[in-house]
């Protein structure tokens, strides 16, 4: 069966769809991206679909639960790239894709990521302090 | 109206769904129909796609290249399968109304991307629903 690979880059987890998508595959993208969040402890997702034509309301709110999911896992999601005809064809069909952050591309994608991952970060040191 | 060429695909799993995809692409870059339009119904037809597979376990598409004149050209697809059918049409075209899982955006949301829909179902016997895409609107 089909199957979108899901690389694992530090504390992120990148996925490129370069395939048409249909609806067994994206579900299969969901349980794939939350197994592996849990399995490297991975703090952001970053899927890009630059090379996606059609997202439908199925699709969308797969992107909507992967965003979901991953965020009571401690992890963040963004979704990149996405083709303006898509984004034209969602609004219309009703999608409001609540809750997912997007970015224009892959590079923009990755510094909002590292952005969120940074504003929770500073509590850190502070509790060290109470073991000097 | 005329008919310039028709085809018919039959839907039995997902995949089928994904050469449908194709062929309608085949036809509305035939007919040179813009990007946007093109993505508006591919999303379209992939809704009514997914309710022939979940509702009815799959059917029939016609997918046809019509004109009105030379500049009016369009592609209309016509879903049809022998599924339960819908019983009550007025609340299945409103948002959010669905009786399985989904958002229940499909049929309303189909409606907004294209250019004419049409809808005819009968209890028991199946429904038929077709839309038109034309190439500018």
């Amino acid at each position: 069966m089909d199957k979108i690979p899901i690389l694992k880059m530090g504390q992120y987890l990148l996925v490129t769809v370069q395939v048409d998508l249909y609806d067994r595959l994206a579900l299969g993208l969901e349980s794939d991206l939350v197994n592996m969040i849990r399995k490297h402890s991975s703090r952001g997702v970053l899927i890009d679909i630059s090379a996606v034509n059609i997202v439908d309301s199925f699709m969308g709110r797969i992107l909507g639960n992967i965003a979901q999911m991953s965020k009571i896992l401690d992890a963040h999601t963004v979704v990149v790239g996405m083709q303006p005809a898509v984004a034209i064809t969602l609004i219309e069909l009703g999608l409001p894709m609540t809750g997912v952050h997007t970015a224009l591309n892959v590079e923009k994608g990755m510094d909002l990521l590292r952005e969120q991952l940074l504003a929770q970060e500073p509590l850190t040191p502070e509790e060290d302090d109470d073991y000097q | 109206m005329t008919i310039i060429s028709k085809e018919t695909i039959a839907i039995r799993t997902e995949q089928d769904a994904v050469f449908l995809r194709h062929r309608v692409t085949e036809y509305c870059v035939k007919i040179r129909m813009g990007l946007v339009n093109q993505t508006k119904l591919l999303t379209a037809a992939s809704e009514l796609v997914r309710n022939m597979l979940r509702y009815a376990g799959g059917g029939v598409v016609l997918c046809e290249v019509v004109s009105q004149s030379v500049l009016m050209m369009g592609v209309r697809l016509t879903f049809t399968d022998k599924g339960p059918g819908i019983a009550d049409i007025a609340a299945a075209m409103k948002d959010g109304f669905s009786t399985g899982k989904s958002l229940g955006l499909g049929l309303p949301g189909t409606k907004r991307l294209v250019s004419q829909f049409d809808i005819k179902s009968q209890l028991g016997k199946g429904t038929s629903v077709t839309i038109l895409k034309w190439k500018n609107g």
